[in-house]
């Protein structure tokens, strides 16, 4: 029998100091997946403009601008340079004095003013008043006085996605909105996740008696409607950011706890949790350490399916009003006061709905890429 | 088809041509040849038997021919069947071939019929694709085919859904299809591993029957010698994916010119072990075991009772082997795990000395450490999700929480080292590992916690022969360094008399006999002893 110790296969291997672990084959295969890594990727850049994107605008999400109230889309700066020559014509208007040539160049303009009697530099003060001006000095006095030539700041907003009905940035309000739809998609899902592992693994593992009850506890959730549950929870516990997540989390898990439940009755019965037992190691050891890391799979891919799914419950729940309040926002709640105002000014609806449908698009196709990956049926 | 009419095999038209046939798959760690140019020949009557072991390329070769690769690999070369080409023939011309001309039968029946279907209607599905034809006239054939198979009352079993059958009536109902077109060539791939030895005969003799009577080739693949030298002309025997040996059955066996046919040949388990001495302790007693389980039942339904071991009295002394024999669902697997307390049972358990019959989970804890189990599936008892090193210490984070990283870490490089892997395999995960790596590291888990008593639940029946030979000199080696005491349950006889000096035979949950190895295998008493010997060494 010595020459079967010699034998290729028990040769030992070449060194290689890290094992490839299911997880990093899967993520391989992932990579493979071009619609499910551009999917990633537009993941991770609409994330950076929800949660990046704040800090390079200058405006608040709540700040109002009652001069720009409803204001379509554009790229060119507000005010426009005809409605700046019609303010400051008027200003000069009310100082008595003519304008003799008005530029602007980006935030700061520049000004001749002309008279016939030598002009009071104080009359920079009736441009100052305007709205639209601050700060105007006098940069040069000609013909003795009676031309200046004064200079300032113009205030100019961009709005590259128009405002809405109260005069809001409708751009910092889609990225607000972003933050909040993403952050309770994720944590809902989490709080999802969490629950519905671990019942699911118990009720699945310990099975007979504990098993039925845990499972007709879930089906009387199941039976409640959604809606009077959320109903009954604002109610009671008035409404908050937080209940958002509790709510939708307290929902999602029914359907985790069902799959990770029928994973485990099926890999309960594997050779390795028997090994396990046989060991001595306690139920809940065993669901730490064996049932649970061997669910990931599906679960993860469930995951991708439940958090836009979260987000579209979130929308629902913001559309009927008992979702966040304003003025924080999210794009449900963005995408209703769209719907309200689609004659008036459509682009509320469109741009929120860009972002929301670019997102389920990208979880679904990420979804379906880790699915692939952690569920290689064809082999 | 005996080797003695080779006259004739010579003669004989040949049917099936294979020419350089290479099979690749394309695999995210680039591509694998799995089959690297194999020549062959099939002659019309014959019966060609390929023999190999796992991974040899045995089975994908003739899955190439039938046009059944997964759908990553690629087969190249030629495959003529009475001049047609077979390989990269478009799926609706091959249909004329596959199916009626050349038919296959595989390892495991029960996935190979569809569960939704009774057994007629999926034999008469063949019939009726290539000859069309009433569904009535399919009936009757399907009927014939039935008697011809030998499957008892077909008018009723053609309405039988495949559970309703046996794991050998099944296989049975799987040759009938292949036989419902007459064809040329039967390929059977490991017809008859998933059944039991006394079952396997009987297969096997239908099958050469069945041969003689339709004049059919047989492609028979295998990696069990004793099969192959009883019932095939000519052998080839294939190594990762290339043709090592080939020529007429005795030849090969008398002469054989590889290196490694002579080593498969050798393979067969050996040696045998002695008796402890009569005053070694009792280890571990079972009196009066029984095992009931409750089936069916639900919420209102009563349950039904089905008893698994119906008393069973066991004594395994220290240092002991005792083989447990029996088939598929004599008990005996069960027995092993109500000795461990793994099953609730009724009767007395003594552990050393203690009745542990009442002992819970908690109370069993602090003993597990002495009594450790070793599965039969090494892909299945070991966590795809966990290295190496978190499976083999599992015991030791349970019993000797106090040990610290370091340490845990020594201890399973000295437990890689004792079963004969390279300590390096413990950042690695088992899906890394063949069969036979994989046992050793079931087998590390379970001594390193210093066991007395192993039981060791078919340790071998998933490995090649020369793994087997491997694992059990490994297994020996264990018991003498360690002086364990195994319960060796199995249904191959080879290998319990090479590792048990105590033998004990069950039946439908009952013992029938038990003895001394050498004694029990010589002089049988009982007629299912007798059945059960003749079955596994008169082929």
């Amino acid at each position: 029998m010595s020459d079967l110790a010699q034998m290729p296969s028990l040769a030992p291997h070449a060194p290689e100091t890290r094992g490839r672990s299911l997880f990093s084959l899967a993520m391989r295969r992932f990579r493979r997946n071009r619609a499910a890594i551009a999917g990633s990727i537009v993941l991770v850049l609409v994330a950076l403009f929800s949660f990046v994107g704040p800090l390079f605008s200058d405006h608040a999400y709540d700040q109002v601008f009652p001069s720009y109230v409803s204001v379509p889309p554009s790229l060119s700066p507000r005010p426009g340079a005809e409605t700046l020559q019609g303010a400051m014509e008027s200003a000069v208007q009310r100082a008595r004095v003519r304008l003799e040539s008005f530029t602007v160049e980006g935030h700061s303009f520049t000004a001749t003013l002309g008279a016939d009697q030598p002009i009071d530099p104080r009359t920079t003060r009736y441009i100052d008043r305007a709205n639209e001006f601050d700060d105007t000095t006098v940069k040069e006095t000609q013909e003795d006085g009676r031309k200046l030539i004064v200079e300032g700041r113009v205030t100019r907003e961009y709005f590259p996605f128009g405002t809405d009905s109260n005069g809001r940035d409708l751009l910092v309000r889609v990225m607000l909105g972003g933050q909040i739809s993403i952050a309770v998609g994720v944590l809902a899902s989490l709080v999802s996740l969490g629950i519905g592992v671990v019942y699911g693994a118990t009720a699945g593992y310990l099975g007979g008696r504990i098993d039925n009850v845990m499972m007709r506890f879930v089906e009387i959730l199941y039976s409640l409607p959604f809606v009077f549950l959320v109903v009954l929870l604002v109610v009671f516990f008035g409404r908050s950011f937080i209940l958002i997540f509790l709510v939708i989390g307290a929902v999602e898990w029914l359907d985790m706890a069902r799959i990770v439940r029928g994973q485990t009755l099926a890999l309960k019965r594997r050779e390795f949790v028997g090994a396990a037992e046989s060991l001595g190691l306690s139920d809940w050891q065993i669901i730490r350490r064996h049932i649970i890391p061997n669910t990931i799979g599906p679960v993860v891919v469930f995951v991708t399916v439940i958090v836009p799914k979260v987000i579209l419950l979130e929308s629902f729940l913001s559309f009927l009003g008992l979702g966040v309040q304003a003025p924080l926002t999210s794009w449900g709640a963005l995408i209703a006061e769209g719907a309200n105002n689609i004659q008036s000014a459509p682009w509320l609806l469109i741009f929120p709905s860009i972002f929301f449908v670019v997102t389920l698009f990208a979880l679904n196709f990420v979804g379906d890429g880790l699915r692939d990956a952690l569920d290689p049926r064809d082999r | 088809m005996m080797t003695s009419d080779s006259n004739t095999a010579v003669e004989a038209e040949t049917v099936l041509t294979v020419r350089g046939l290479k099979v690749r798959f394309d695999t995210p760690d680039g591509p694998i040849e799995a089959v690297k140019g194999v020549d062959l020949d099939v002659k019309a009557g014959e019966t060609l038997a390929v023999v190999g072991e796992s991974g040899s390329g045995k089975s994908q070769t003739m899955m190439a021919i039938m046009g059944l690769l997964a759908a990553n690999g690629r087969a190249t070369g030629s495959a003529l069947y009475r001049g047609r080409e077979m390989i990269g023939l478009p799926m609706k011309a091959l249909n004329t071939i596959r199916g009626e001309k050349i038919t296959m039968i595989f390892q495991e029946p029960m996935t190979s019929l569809d569960p939704l279907y009774p057994i007629g209607r999926q034999i008469a599905e063949p019939i009726r694709h290539h000859r069309g034809g009433t569904a009535a006239a399919a009936r009757a054939r399907v009927l014939e085919l039935l008697e011809l198979v030998g499957i008892p009352e077909p008018t009723r079993r053609i309405d039988s859904y495949p559970h309703e059958l046996s794991g050998g009536q099944r296989q049975r109902a799987m040759i009938a299809m292949a036989l419902a077109n007459e064809p040329d060539i039967l390929i059977a791939d490991e017809p008859t591993t998933a059944l039991d030895v006394t079952i396997q005969a009987q297969i096997l003799t239908l099958l050469q029957s069945l041969q003689k009577r339709f004049g059919m080739a047989v492609v028979l693949i295998t990696h069990d010698l004793g099969v192959v030298r009883h019932v095939a002309d000519r052998v080839v025997v294939m190594r990762r994916g290339e043709v090592v040996e080939r020529g007429r059955t005795a030849d090969v066996f008398a002469r054989p010119k590889a290196d490694y046919t002579r080593m498969l040949i050798e393979a067969e388990p050996s040696g045998e072990k002695a008796p402890p001495a009569p005053d070694e302790p009792v280890l571990l007693e079972g009196r009066k075991l029984r095992v009931d389980y409750s089936t069916g039942g639900g919420f209102l339904k009563k349950a039904g009772l089905f008893t698994a071991v119906h008393g069973a009295d066991i004594r395994l002394r220290q240092g002991q082997t005792i083989g447990l024999v029996g088939e598929s669902g004599s008990g005996k697997s069960t027995l092993g795990r109500a000795l461990l307390k793994l099953t609730p049972s009724s009767g007395t358990v003594l552990f050393n000395g203690r009745d542990i019959s009442d002992f819970d989970r908690k109370a069993m804890r602090p003993l597990r450490r002495d009594m450790q189990l070793v599965f039969q599936d090494p892909f299945g008892s070991l966590s795809p999700r966990q290295t190496v090193g978190e499976i083999i210490t599992e015991g030791l984070y349970v019993h000797e929480p106090q040990l610290s990283k370091a340490e845990r870490d020594a201890r399973a490089v000295a437990a890689l080292h004792e079963v004969g892997l390279d300590p390096s395999a413990r950042n690695r995960y088992p899906h890394e590992f063949s069969g036979g790596q994989r046992q050793r590291i079931a087998i590390a888990r379970a001594i390193i916690l210093k066991p007395r008593l192993v039981v060791l639940d078919e340790p071998t029946s998933a490995l090649d022969r020369s793994v087997q030979g491997q694992v059990i000199e490994l297994l020996r080696g264990l018991q003498k360094s360690h002086g364990l005491s195994y319960l060796f349950i199995s249904h191959d006889l080879s290998v319990i008399r090479a590792m048990a000096d105590y033998v004990i035979v069950m039946q439908a949950g009952r013992i029938v006999e038990e003895g001394e190895t050498a004694g029990l295998f010589d002089h049988p008493c009982e007629a299912y002893t007798k059945a059960l010997l003749s079955a596994a060494y008169s082929r």
